[in-house]
This record gives structure tokens, sequence and C-alpha cells, in this order.
């Protein structure tokens, strides 16, 4: 299908005819029997990984394959945060090319995905915090990444709601990153979607995996509830399920799944124009466009498909963020939701090639995955189109485990990824 | 909430007074095992969408660990038991067989 473009002109020529000229932003196709690639999960990592398929590499007869809605999984289900201040190289430069491709991405996908880069803040909250942002600020600095330590005079000038003073959880400084932000998470998956589907991939949701065929050790094609697809080459993009598909696939993962919650609060007036992480007591909050707070919890400690989570994380995020945002304390809570994220033993993600042959996946991205969809799916187009991995997603290869070469960010980042 | 009750002290006690401990019954490697061996252990779990066993702490209460098998979607509890097993026994098992016929027995792979 061509993509007729959005653009003020099309707004006026809309707006004189009633608005009955707008097309499906996206098809929504019955299955071919052959695609060249499959992706499975029209996440924004599975959709980002269709379109620099056929943006980069030229590989246009794709399908992504969900089993529920577009974006309905932790896509829909994240607090949009975009960062790329990690300590450990490879991760810095995978998240940094995340970060860098969404500057661009409205313009890219001719769809306003909202990109707010308003900076970032991790607050340190410990001494040891303080010493930890020190270091990943300079290691920031050796990877060309623009962030900084800042004082607790100048957290409180970027954010007056803030006390700096609180008894059990003093603000002592923070990590800067100006260009980090947000973006709307909704339209990053149907701004992807809608471009894939200009290209002529197939996106075809309400469509479960039930099973991966293969031969020889090579993958040819999947069982679904719409019936049999073969096909060239398989991206499993999965997020909480990886599991569930490897299993299928006849591998194991270094993989747990758990329930990570969010919250939002009713609309008030702009009051804080960052985000703000706050790393000591598993919470981070940001203001919406709409006017809602955005916060952030915990992860449960146990294997959980829920997409709940458990009561009491929500009580001591919120309870700790009241210390530091007193304004806050009497909100009333609008939503309460969660997702079920992908846990790796060092809490960096998986790009892989997998034992079975033509068969490549990408998950693992824990609590954050959200800033790293474009950067991901560039990444993940390269393995899937090439059949061996670039440089930026080189080191991280299921082997990493096995061999002892992790990523440990689970230092470096903590639980609010 | 989550509640499970401990085999040892026999409280039944809620998620905030219990520490969760990861998959049960891994087999332990030492010195000498490969390289394959040492990443099963320490990193490639089952993480199934269904029936888990896995170990508890009863942290905030007798302080002993035991065994618990639980459904990870509707986090449907079929019973705990001792720690001191290597392998779920048979009445948690039947348990299981009641709540959900035809689940994989078998086991880890």
């Amino acid at each position: 299908m061509g993509m007729r473009r959005y653009s003020a002109f099309a707004v006026a020529r809309e707006a004189a005819r009633y608005h009955q000229g707008w097309a499906r932003a996206w098809d929504s196709p019955a299955p071919k029997a052959h695609y060249d690639v499959i992706v499975i999960g029209a996440g924004g990592h599975g959709l980002a990984t269709a379109y620099y398929l056929g943006k980069t590499h030229g590989v246009k007869n794709v399908a992504v394959i969900e089993k529920g809605w577009l974006g309905g999984g932790n896509t829909g289900r994240n607090t949009t945060i975009i960062r790329s201040n990690y300590l450990q190289d490879p991760s810095a430069a995978l998240y940094e090319k995340a970060r860098s491709l969404y500057e661009t991405l409205s313009q890219d996908l001719n769809y306003n995905i909202m990109f707010s880069p308003r900076g970032v803040i991790m607050l340190a909250q410990t001494e040891h915090e303080v010493r930890g942002w020190k270091r990943t600020a300079q290691a920031n600095a050796l990877q060309g990444i623009p962030t900084e330590f800042i004082g607790p005079r100048r957290v409180k000038e970027l954010v007056p709601i803030m006390n700096i003073h609180g008894p059990r959880y003093p603000v002592l400084g923070g990590l800067w990153q100006a260009r980090g932000g947000t973006a709307r998470h909704d339209a990053v998956a149907w701004g992807l979607a809608r471009a894939c589907s200009a290209m002529g991939m197939d996106i075809i949701q309400n469509c479960e995996v039930t099973a991966i065929r293969s031969e020889g050790g090579q993958v040819k094609g999947i069982e679904t509830t719409k019936g049999a697809i073969s096909c060239g080459k398989l991206a499993i993009v999965v997020a909480g399920h990886s599991g569930v598909l490897a299993e299928m696939a006849g591998f194991r993962l270094p993989i747990e799944s758990v329930a990570l919650q969010a919250l939002v609060s009713e609309p008030i007036k702009p009051c804080m124009d960052v985000v703000v992480m706050a790393n000591t007591v598993h919470g981070y909050m940001s203001q919406s466009d709409k006017g809602e707070m955005v916060i952030g919890g915990g992860a449960d400690g146990f294997n959980n498909y829920t997409q709940r989570g458990s009561f009491q994380h929500v009580e001591e995020t919120v309870r700790a963020l009241c210390e530091t945002f007193p304004i806050i304390s009497r909100l009333k809570m609008l939503r309460q939701w969660g997702g079920i994220v992908d846990m790796t033993g060092d809490r960096s993600p998986i790009l892989s090639k997998t034992p079975l042959g033509n068969c490549f996946i990408n998950c693992g991205w824990g609590t954050g995955g959200f800033k790293a969809i474009p950067g991901s799916g560039w990444a993940m187009a390269q393995l899937v189109a090439k059949g061996e991995p670039g440089p930026l997603a080189a080191a991280f290869g299921l082997e990493r485990f096995r061999e002892g070469r992790f990523i440990d960010e689970s230092v470096a980042a903590g639980v609010a990824h | 909430m989550l509640s499970l009750r401990c085999p040892y002290c026999g409280v039944e006690a809620e998620e905030t007074e219990l520490a969760p401990g990861g998959e049960a019954h891994l087999v332990r490697q030492g010195p000498g095992s490969s390289d394959e061996d040492f990443e099963t252990y320490l990193f490639l779990r089952e993480n199934p969408k269904g029936v888990h066993f896995e170990r508890w702490r009863h942290a905030h209460g007798c302080g002993k660990w035991f065994h618990a098998a639980r459904c990870t979607v509707t986090l449907e509890v079929f019973g705990t038991y001792s720690a001191q097993v290597s392998a779920p026994p048979e009445d948690i098992l039947a348990a299981i067989d009641a709540r959900r016929p035809g689940w994989r027995r078998e086991g880890p792979r």
C-alpha cells in the first residue's frame, strides 16, 4: 500500500472535506504462505527490526506476527524514558545509537512520536550512588556521551518541587543527561507499523504462534492460530514470553520473567519538566503532556506472567517518592498496570543467533527496553539480514553467559533501568 | 497478595514476610564441571508459563528455606514442601495433576 504523507497540507485538505479521506495507517492482511523473514512480536523492538530490515537492508517480504494487538505488551506499559548514560561500553554504544535515532525518528517515519529531550536526572541518595554516578559520568565522557554529575543545588534548580533534605533519602546529587527524555510510546509502535506497512510488509495481529517448524537444525516456518506460514529466517522479539518461544524452538534462555509495575496520577498543572529517577527507592517519575505524573515502580522478585504486580511494590515506591516530592502526597492515582519483563543474569539484553539455524532472538531488555527500540531494531535487522551480528550487537550474544563475558549493568543501573 | 504456608513453622505467610529464591531443584555444579554444565546451573532457567517449582525463605519468620509449587499465570499455589528434597514429592505432583491435567510432568529438560 502506498502511504499518504502526513503534513500540514494534509490536515488542511482533510479539514476541507470533513476528514473523510484519511486512510488506515496500516493494513491488516491475512498471512501469506511464505515470507523471507518472519518477526514474532509487534512491539516496538519487533516493528523496529522489520522497519530497519526494509529501510537499511532492502528485505521487504516480511511479516510481523502478533499474539495480541500492536504495541499492547511492554511497549504500551512502560514509563517512556529515553537515556543512554550506561556504564559499560557495549551498552552505552547500543543505547546511544537508539537515543540518537529517536531524535530524528518522527521525520524518518513521517509520524510524530513526540520525542521530548527534556533531560533525565538519576538521583544519588547514598554515598555509594554518588561514587557510582561519578564513575558513570567519567565512563560516559570516554564514550562520547554528554552527561555530568551535578550537585544537590543544581538538582533543586532543575526540579524545584523536590525536597533535597529528606531525612531518609537526602538528595546528594545526580547524574544528568540533558539529551535524554521521553517519547510517546503508542506513537512509536504506530509510526513504525505504518512505515512497515507502507514498505509492503504484513502486520498480522491476533495471531498466536503455537509451534516453530524446523528441518535439519534449520528453521522452516511457524504454526499459528491463523495457519502455517513458512519463512527463510525467523526473528523472535517477544520480551516477557521469550522463554515460551525459545522452548518451541528447542533451546533454553538465561532469562526469568517477572512483573514490573507503573502508575499514573490524576493530571495536574505543569510542575516538573525533566525525568527524575531514584534508584535507591526503585522509583522514577516524569510528567506527561496531559499533566499526569507517570511513576514507575520496582519489579516483583518471583517468576510471574500476570501483568499485575504486587501491591507492596507500589506502596514502597510511592512512600519513598512522597518524601522526595512532598507535593504528590495528596495526588489521586488514576491507573496502575504491570508488564512482564525478561530479566537476564547480567541485566543486559540478548541479540543473538540461536542453536536453531536462521532463527535469531532479541530479548532480555528487562526493565528498560523502550529507550532502546530504534537501536535494538537497527542492530537486530543487521543480525537477521547478514546472519552475523554487527559491531553493536556482537557483545550481546547468548554465548557470553557460557564464556563469562558479562555486560554487567546490574550494578550500574539497578532496577530502574 | 501471594501467600504461602511455611512447611516448617506452619505459618500462612504473606509475600512481604517471604523472600523469593528462584527456580528450585537446580543441580549444583562444582570444580571439574564443563562450561555448559556451569552455564546451565548458573543462568539457564525453565521460566515456564504455568507450573513452577521454586525456592522461598521464610525471611521474617522462622528463617527457613522451603520449596513451593506455584502457577506463574494465576499465582495459584499447589503446595509447599521441604527444602530437603531434590525433586517435588508425589503428593505435590498429584495436587498439580488434579488442577492442571496434562501438564508436563517430566520436569526440566
